[in-house]
């Protein structure tokens, strides 16, 4: 789409909504959110952009090939799974550790963090693979 | 070195065996060989302690509450499959290194840089190997069958290594269709061996023979098993798949399909003999099978000219001799059985190499083009004569010795001795006449104008051949090398109890020898009135119409013709039949559970609606009235987004954020698609008919009405006790998340997360594929 307008804007908010959905993957533990409404979120922020812009660019501004992402998103996602066999436990099981982070006090971080990440990149590759393959058409 | 290394080693080497070949190329067969050779010195080393009388165990839980363990066992039956897989897998595995890299492919050779997969070829035949070990090491059933089925598998792709070539890939899909629903069979009688004797272990089972032959499903079991193993080990009349396999490489039809995979279904009649065996049942169903199968083999064979067929067919033959030596039972039998199994693969692998290196070099396998090659061929035909008078049966060979045990157990059977004799007798000259048209005839006589000029083969195309060859000839000569160390291990353990075994060339003037002087006259004549035969076999074969191949061939036709009807009754190709079907069958099913549970009970409570709430609704039904009455698809698309977020209002109003969120999100990503696909396509020219609209509109009602009613219902029915609470309570202390949804979604409900996503995954790609495929005018065309 050719409007100066638009492209300003996604431009802009490109990295606000980003910045959001990492904000909404992260708190989704505790409050509204999650993995997969952020990597919809983020999936939309490209997608903003593709239409702002055109395909080619905003498959630039991703950086990696939607289909990879899909990829990484289930290799994450399985590979958090398996970590407690390293502790002797089941598949799956949570494993969660607390870390002492200088200034930013204690950190209270464990696999399901990464499982939801793994879904959050999943679900960006998916949805970005079928919005650009059809906006390419 | 334990045995779950020596078998799991194979597998690792397979793995790596493509990157191997990247960098050692013509080097690797040597490479790769180092690892059989080790397995060898190995089973070597474990010679005394077996042929003392010790066995060896060893056990991996797996999954110990179905009974099933990744276990071991080693005794002489599995000690001289063991060592033959290995050392015939080390000579080749050199041998097909250099086979193949001067191989010719559609005509075309690849003398410098290889068979473009040879990488790959590496990979198949270390994972046969490592699998052909499990098989006859494994002492769980499951195991067991885990590696038998491997077996199968690598079978299927070496037999179609050269895929481009149509014959291949029919001839490796009927040789897995064969084994593989003969598998089926195998892993039901396992199942039900299992039960019957309480423990899957086979070092368990061999001590419960008593209790399964006289269990009721000892029938079952018995035709179960059988048909696992019949199949495998190409009994009539599932023979057909062997000669087919020999579309193969050669080193693959040397290996599997004649010193080992196919011996796998001899090995477990043997293995089996103490548990199953004994009764009469068995006794005939073996005789009968192995005795048919060892004539119709050895009448095909001299019927062959290809020499990779006289071959398979002469196996064929061979495996039948086995199955009959094993369904007599008798302990000379057994011993026949054994040094009638170990003399075959020294002389057939052998012969199946030769005739590999006489095809390198000549450019064919036409036993008619083939003579006087033993001037240019010199070490090679030293190979093949060894290898063809051993199969002859001629002293001192070790075939002779084989040979004098099976007509000795023929005649001294317990019922039908004459028979089995007359069958034996007429099987060995047959044998013989095909041993001396496939490894004495070619290397004699005047030569033949060749498609390439003879040359000697390179030294690793005639090290394996020779040092078989060779084998064959010291074993025949002094078998004391192998009959107390070997022989009587094997034959102990499938008798269940210590058996001496002594062999010797010379066993005094007596009938046997008679019938081998008979079977030499006999074969010799054969042979020289084999073009006369031939003739009037082949007259013969003509009466014959339903050939096993032919009904295989009918019934996959047949099924693909199943197949192909159903697919046009139900996949129409138009979405909205799709729809029509889903929806119609799944509301009918509901509908059908909701009336079974007494349908819809007590008055629906509307005096608590909000203004707000029946505002949504309104909206929710104008939006969806608008989405068909109007004739524009944007327009249409535009009201199911307000339909959609309605939706998402009510959760709001109902405190589901996350819901909420997630619905916002879907529904604006789906306007977004729908505006992309719909922008490609033209205004509707024609609407669809009256009585169609009509039929949406039911279906339409029906569906929704039956899913307003199931909502109700739901408030209402509770089948299990709620599990919410449960999740209410344990999501702070046991997931460390306030969030519900999320910890359900990532840790109580991971695994369906996983599962989701693992699906979202599938239709990404399947979306890409579709549009990124740009089809030829024609489009797909099933490849034949």
């Amino acid at each position: 789409m050719d409007s100066i307008i638009l492209r300003t804007a996604a431009s802009y908010l490109m990295p606000l909504f980003l910045l959001f959905s990492v904000l909404i993957l992260l708190r989704g533990h505790n409050a509204p959110g999650g993995g997969f409404i952020g990597g919809l979120l983020a999936a939309g922020a490209f997608i903003f952009y593709a239409i702002a812009y055109d395909v080619t660019s905003a498959r630039r501004k991703l950086l990696i090939a939607p289909y990879t992402l899909i990829a990484l998103g289930l290799l994450v996602a399985f590979g958090s799974s398996i970590l407690s066999f390293f502790q002797g436990q089941p598949f799956m099981t949570g494993e969660w550790m607390t870390l002492n982070m200088p200034w930013l006090g204690k950190l209270h971080i464990g696999t399901p963090l990464a499982f939801d990440l793994g879904v959050y990149l999943a679900v960006i590759g998916v949805t970005t693979t079928i919005v650009f393959s059809l906006a390419e058409e | 070195m334990s045995i779950i290394t020596s078998v799991l080693s194979g597998f690792v080497l397979a793995l790596l065996a493509p990157v191997l070949y990247r960098f050692g190329r013509g080097a690797t067969g040597w490479v790769v060989a180092m690892l059989p050779l080790c397995l060898t010195a190995y089973f070597s080393s474990l010679i005394p302690q077996i042929s003392a009388g010790g066995n060896i165990t060893e056990s991996f839980r797996w999954i110990p509450s179905l009974g099933i363990n990744l276990s071991f066992y080693l005794d002489g039956l599995s000690l001289i499959f063991a060592l033959l897989i290995s050392s015939i897998g080390a000579l080749v595995l050199i041998y097909a290194g250099r086979y193949l890299t001067g191989h010719s492919h559609l005509g075309r050779f690849y003398h410098l840089s290889g068979h473009p997969h040879l990488g790959r070829f590496y990979l198949y035949i270390l994972v046969f190997m490592a699998s052909m070990l499990g098989v006859v090491l494994a002492d769980n059933l499951i195991t067991l069958f885990v590696f038998w089925e491997l077996t199968s598998l690598s079978s299927y792709f070496l037999i179609g290594f050269e895929h481009d070539r149509h014959e291949s890939r029919a001839a490796a899909l009927q040789a897995l269709l064969v084994t593989g629903i003969g598998g089926l069979a195998l892993l039901a009688g396992f199942i039900l061996l299992g039960q019957s004797g309480g423990n899957l272990e086979l070092s368990n089972l061999l001590n419960s023979g008593d209790v399964i032959r006289n269990h009721q499903l000892y029938v079952p079991i018995l035709f179960l098993v059988l048909a696992g193993t019949f199949t495998k080990s190409a009994q009539v009349p599932f023979h057909f798949w062997l000669p087919s396999a020999m579309e193969a490489p050669t080193p693959v039809s040397a290996y599997l399909h004649s010193a080992t995979m196919v011996k796998a279904g001899i090995y477990l009649l043997a293995r089996l003999s103490p548990v199953l065996g004994g009764t009469d049942l068995w006794l005939y169903s073996l005789t009968t099978a192995g005795a048919t199968t060892m004539v119709v083999g050895a009448y095909m064979a001299i019927q062959q000219s290809n020499l990779k067929l006289i071959l398979a067919y002469s196996t064929v033959s061979v495996l039948g001799i086995l199955t009959m030596l094993l369904g007599l039972g008798t302990e000379l039998a057994i011993k026949a059985a054994m040094v009638f199994l170990v003399g075959h693969v020294l002389y057939k692998a052998t012969l199946f190499l030769v005739a590999g290196a006489v095809d390198h070099v000549t450019g064919t396998r036409d036993v008619n083009r083939l003579s006087g090659l033993w001037r240019a061929m010199p070490i090679t035909a030293i190979a093949a004569g060894l290898a063809a008078l051993s199969m002859c049966g001629l002293p001192p060979f070790f075939g002779f010795i084989g040979k004098e045990l099976f007509y000795e157990a023929g005649l001294t059977a317990q019922s039908a001795a004459h028979l089995l004799t007359g069958v034996s007798l007429l099987t060995g000259m047959l044998l013989f006449a095909v041993a001396w048209m496939a490894g004495i005839r070619p290397f004699v006589g005047r030569q033949y104008t060749l498609p390439k000029k003879p040359h000697e083969a390179p030294l690793s195309l005639w090290l394996g051949p020779l040092l078989l060859a060779g084998l064959g000839l010291a074993c025949g000569v002094a078998p004391g090398l192998v009959d107390t160390s070997l022989i009587a291990p094997a034959v102990s353990a499938i008798i269940g109890h210590p058996v001496p075994v002594k062999l010797a060339l010379w066993h005094g003037l007596n009938p046997v020898l008679a019938i081998s002087t008979i079977t030499v006259a006999g074969g010799l004549g054969l042979f020289a009135v084999r073009n006369k035969l031939i003739k009037v076999l082949s007259q013969l074969s003509n009466v014959i119409v339903l050939s096993p191949t032919y009904l295989y061939k009918r019934s996959l036709d047949g099924l693909m013709a199943i197949a192909s009807i159903q697919a046009r009754i139900i996949q129409s190709g138009y979405q909205r039949y799709y729809l029509l079907i889903i929806f119609t069958v799944t509301t009918a099913l509901v509908l059908y559970k909701l009336i079974s549970l007494g349908g819809l009970h007590g008055a629906v409570n509307l005096s608590n609606i909000q203004f707000y709430e029946a505002g949504l609704a309104l909206l929710i039904l104008m939006g969806a009235l608008l989405s068909i009455l109007t004739n524009s698809r944007l327009a249409a698309v535009a009201a199911l987004g307000v339909v959609g977020y309605s939706v998402a209002l009510i959760y709001i109003i109902y405190g589901a954020p996350d819901l909420a969120n997630t619905q916002i999100l879907i529904e604006t990503l789906t306007v977004i698609l729908f505006v992309l696909v719909v922008y490609h396509l033209p205004n509707f020219s024609k609407f669809s008919s009256v009585t169609s609209r009509i039929r949406d509109a039911l279906i339409s009602l029906f569906a929704g009405g039956t899913i307003t009613a199931l909502v109700l219902k739901a408030t209402n029915v509770q089948f299990h006790p709620a599990i919410s609470s449960y999740f209410a309570e344990n999501s702070v202390p046991l997931a460390h998340g306030r969030n519900i949804v999320n910890v359900i979604l990532v840790d109580f409900r991971a695994l369906d997360t996983l599962g989701e996503i693992t699906v979202l995954a599938v239709a990404g790609i399947g979306v890409y594929a579709l549009l990124k495929l740009k089809l030829k005018p024609g489009g797909y065309k099933w490849i034949q």
